[in-house]
C-alpha cells in the first residue's frame, strides 16, 4: 500500500472510531479529495465533520483550534506545509501556548497536517521544509509521516497528549509503499515511536532522518553497504520535536560515527538539535564530530536540474558517511 | 467617524448594574494605583469609560455561553464572574489566582471564558467554539475586541467562515476612537458597518453610555445569533477615558477633555449623584478591601 493510501484509511479509521474527530482543509471534500488524495471518500462518509474551507490558513486553524477547547478533535489540512507560515500566529501564539500559559493543563487536541518537500517541481513558494521553524515552541509537537510509521497510531498518540502537532508528510514519500519487515539486506524494526533499520547490530555508523528522506537515506546505504563496504544503522524518529532517543539508546551507544540527514535548509536546524543533544550523550564515544547533512541555504528552484541541486541526494548521504 | 457621545437624561439605572459598573471602575483605578506604587508587575490595559458595555452584555448572555476577551479585558471578567479578588489575585501573582499568575492580565481562561493577547486571534478560535455550540445547540460564542483589531486579517477570515457557516458568533466591539495613541481615522478605512456588509454579517451600532440603552440595542442582537444561528457586529461607540496601558497617553487636553465628557461615569453622577455616591461609597471600599486581602496573600505557585 502506498503512503498517501495508508494516511487515507487511516484518517477513515480514525472518523469511523471517534466522532469528535473533524478534518478541516482547502478542497478536502469530495469528490476532489484534497490536493494530493488524502482525504478522498471522508466528507462522503462523514458529512458535515469534514469541511472544506476558504482560503484562511490562520482562520482555519484557529477554527481548528477552537473545536479543540470546545471538546472536540481536529484535523487541519494546509494544503502546502510552506503556507503554515500563515498560521504561525494560531499554531505558536493560540494553540501551542494554551495547553500551559492558563496556569494549569490545557487539552489542546489538534494535528495540522502538512504537505511537505520539494523534488516535485512545485517552485520556491510550494516545496520548502519548514520543520525546523516548528522546533523548540513550547508545547507544540513536531511529526514526521514516515513508511515504516502506522498514522493512525501517531494521529491517537497526539490526540491522547493533548498537545497541538504539526505532522509533516512529504509529498514525495506519498507516492512510496509502505514499508515493512526488511529489503533484503536490512531490517525494518518498529518500536516506541522509532524505525530501526540496519543490516547487523551495532554498527559503527548510525543515520538518524525523518520520514521524508527514507528513500533517499535507503538508497544511501544500500550504496554503503554493497560499494564502500560499510554498515549504517538508520533511525527514523516519528516525533521530531520533543526528541526522545531513550528507545533507540541501545543503538546510539554502539555507534562512533553519527550522522543527521534532513530536507530543510542549512541554519539553526532540526539536525542541529539532534547534534547538539546527542552530542551531550555520546561525546566521548564518537570518533568524530556529528556529521550534519541538509539542503543548502537556498529557496529551491523549479527547473529539475536546479531543484536538484537544492535538494538532499542519495549521493550527499552517502558521500558524508564514507568520507 | 462615530459622534460623541451625547446623552440628556439617563434612564433609570438598576442598582446591579450601577454597582457593577463602579466596581469595574475602581478595581482598574485600583490597579492605576498599584503601578504608581510600583506594586505592580508588568503591564495593564484598563478600561475605564466603558464599564457599561461588558455590564450590558453579560446580563444577555448565559452560563453555557463563550466569552472571548482581549487586552483590556478586566471588565469583561468581572462584568460575568462575581470574582474580583480571583482576578486580582491573578493580576498580582497571589494565591487564589485564576491561573496561578501564569497569565496575568491579558491571559485568563476560567470556566466558560478566554482572553489572549493577540489582537483578532480569538475570532478565529472563537468560530470554532461557535461551530460546536452550533452543533449541540446549548449557546452562542461572544467575542470582545476592539476598532483597532479591525487592522487584523484574521478577524475577516473569521467574519467570512461565521458567515458561510452559519456560526452562533456575536462580535461586540468597543469602540474607543483609539488603536493606543493612533485615532481611529488613521488607522481605520470605511467604516465597520461597511466592512460587515461586505460579508452579509448584521451589523447594529449604537451610541449611548446609557447601559438600558446599550442593552436594549443588544438584545434583539442576541436573540438572533441564538435563533437564527448566524453571526452579528454590535459596535458600541465608548470612549477610553483613560490611558492605553498606564501613563502612556498622548492625547491634547482637548482631546482629553472629550474623553471625559463622554465617559458614562460623568452622565451618571449628573443624573444620578446620590445612587452614585452611595453605591460607589460601597464598591470603593470593597475593591480596596480586596486589594489589600489579595496582596496579603503568598504568591501563587505553578508547577
Amino acid at each position: 500500500m502506498r503512503v498517501a493510501e495508508h494516511l487515507n484509511r487511516s484518517l477513515h479509521t480514525l472518523m469511523e472510531n471517534d466522532p469528535s474527530v473533524h478534518l478541516l482543509g482547502e478542497d478536502v471534500s469530495d469528490p476532489y479529495g484534497g490536493a494530493f488524495k488524502i482525504t478522498k471518500g471522508l466528507s462522503d462518509r462523514f458529512g458535515p465533520r469534514v469541511m472544506s474551507t476558504p482560503l484562511s490558513e490562520g482562520g482555519i486553524v484557529g477554527v481548528g483550534a477552537g473545536l479543540a477547547l470546545a471538546g472536540d478533535r481536529a484535523i487541519v489540512e494546509i494544503m502546502f506545509g510552506d503556507f503554515a507560515t500563515l498560521a504561525f500566529d494560531q499554531l505558536v501564539n493560540f494553540a501551542a501556548k494554551s495547553t500551559t500559559m492558563y496556569g494549569r493543563r490545557v487539552d489542546v487536541p489538534l494535528i495540522v497536517r502538512l504537505p511537505t518537500g520539494g523534488r516535485r517541481g512545485y517552485g520556491p513558494t510550494h516545496s520548502q521544509s519548514l520543520q525546523k521553524h516548528f522546533i523548540g515552541v513550547p508545547g507544540l509537537s513536531v511529526y514526521e509521516m514516515s513508511p515504516f510509521h502506522d498514522a493512525g497510531r501517531l494521529f491517537t498518540e497526539i490526540f491522547d497528549s493533548g498537545r497541538p502537532a504539526v505532522f509533516f508528510e512529504d509529498k514525495v514519500l506519498y507516492t512510496k509503499p509502505m514499508l515493512s519487515g526488511g529489503d533484503g539486506l536490512h531490517t525494518f524494526e518498529v518500536r516506541d515511536g522509532w524505525a530501526v533499520i540496519r543490516a547487523e547490530r551495532d554498527t559503527e555508523h548510525v543515520l538518524l532522518a525523518p520520514g521524508g528522506l527514507t528513500d533517499r537515506a535507503l538508497a544511501a546505504l544500500r550504496d554503503l553497504l554493497l560499494e564502500d563496504e560499510i554498515a549504517c544503522t538508520l533511525l527514523v524518529p516519528a516525533r521530531l520535536h520533543p526528541l526522545d532517543v531513550t528507545p533507540v539508546a541501545d543503538v546510539l551507544a554502539a555507534a562512533r560515527r553519527v550522522h543527521v540527514a534532513e530536507d530543510g535548509t542549512a541554519g539553526g536546524t532540526w539536525g542541529a538539535e539532534v547534534a547538539r543533544l546527542l552530542h551531550e550523550r555520546l561525546w566521548g564515544r564518537l570518533t568524530a564530530p556529528i556529521t550534519h547533512i541538509s539542503a543548502p541555504d537556498s529557496i529551491i528552484p523549479t527547473a529539475a536540474h536546479l531543484e536538484a541541486r537544492c535538494t538532499v541526494q542519495p549521493a550527499d548521504i552517502r558521500r558524508a558517511i564514507n568520507t | 467617524m462615530i459622534g460623541a457621545v451625547r446623552e440628556r437624561t439617563l434612564t433609570p439605572v438598576s442598582e446591579a448594574d450601577l454597582s457593577r459598573m463602579l466596581r469595574i471602575r475602581h478595581f482598574e483605578k485600583a490597579l492605576l494605583r498599584l503601578f504608581e506604587q510600583g506594586r505592580l508587575n508588568g503591564t495593564t490595559h484598563t478600561c475605564l469609560g466603558q464599564e457599561h458595555v461588558p455590564v450590558a452584555v453579560s446580563a444577555l448572555l448565559s452560563p453555557d455561553d463563550h466569552v472571548f476577551s482581549n487586552h483590556r479585558g478586566h471588565g469583561h471578567f468581572l462584568a460575568r464572574y462575581d470574582e474580583p479578588h480571583a482576578l486580582l489575585a491573578e493580576i498580582t501573582g497571589r494565591e487564589g489566582a485564576l491561573c496561578n499568575g501564569v497569565g496575568g492580565s491579558q491571559h485568563i481562561y476560567h470556566e466558560r471564558f478566554l482572553s489572549t493577547g493577540v489582537q483578532g486571534e480569538s475570532l478565529p478560535v472563537a468560530v470554532g467554539v461557535a461551530l460546536r455550540h452550533r452543533r449541540t445547540g446549548d449557546g452562542i460564542a461572544c467575542a470582545y475586541i476592539g476598532d483597532g483589531t479591525w487592522g487584523e486579517g484574521s478577524v475577516y477570515e473569521a467574519l467570512n467562515m461565521a458567515q458561510l457557516w452559519g456560526a452562533p458568533l456575536l462580535v461586540v466591539v468597543e469602540h474607543n476612537r483609539i488603536a493606543q495613541s493612533t485615532p481611529t481615522e488613521a488607522q481605520l478605512a470605511g467604516s465597520i458597518a461597511g466592512r460587515c456588509a461586505g460579508f452579509g454579517v448584521r451589523h447594529e451600532r449604537v451610541e449611548s453610555v446609557d447601559v438600558n440603552v446599550v442593552r436594549g440595542a443588544l438584545a434583539p442582537l442576541v436573540e438572533y445569533v441564538r435563533r437564527e444561528k448566524r453571526p452579528a457586529v454590535f459596535e458600541a461607540s465608548v470612549h477610553r477615558a483613560g490611558p492605553h496601558s498606564k501613563g502612556d497617553d498622548t492625547r491634547t487636553a482637548a482631546e482629553l477633555a472629550e474623553a471625559a465628557a463622554g465617559d458614562w461615569y460623568a452622565h451618571y453622577t449628573r443624573d444620578f449623584p446620590a445612587q452614585v455616591a452611595a453605591l460607589e461609597e460601597i464598591e470603593r471600599a470593597f475593591v480596596d478591601a480586596a486589594v489589600e486581602n489579595v496582596l496579603a496573600r503568598p504568591l501563587s505557585e505553578w508547577s
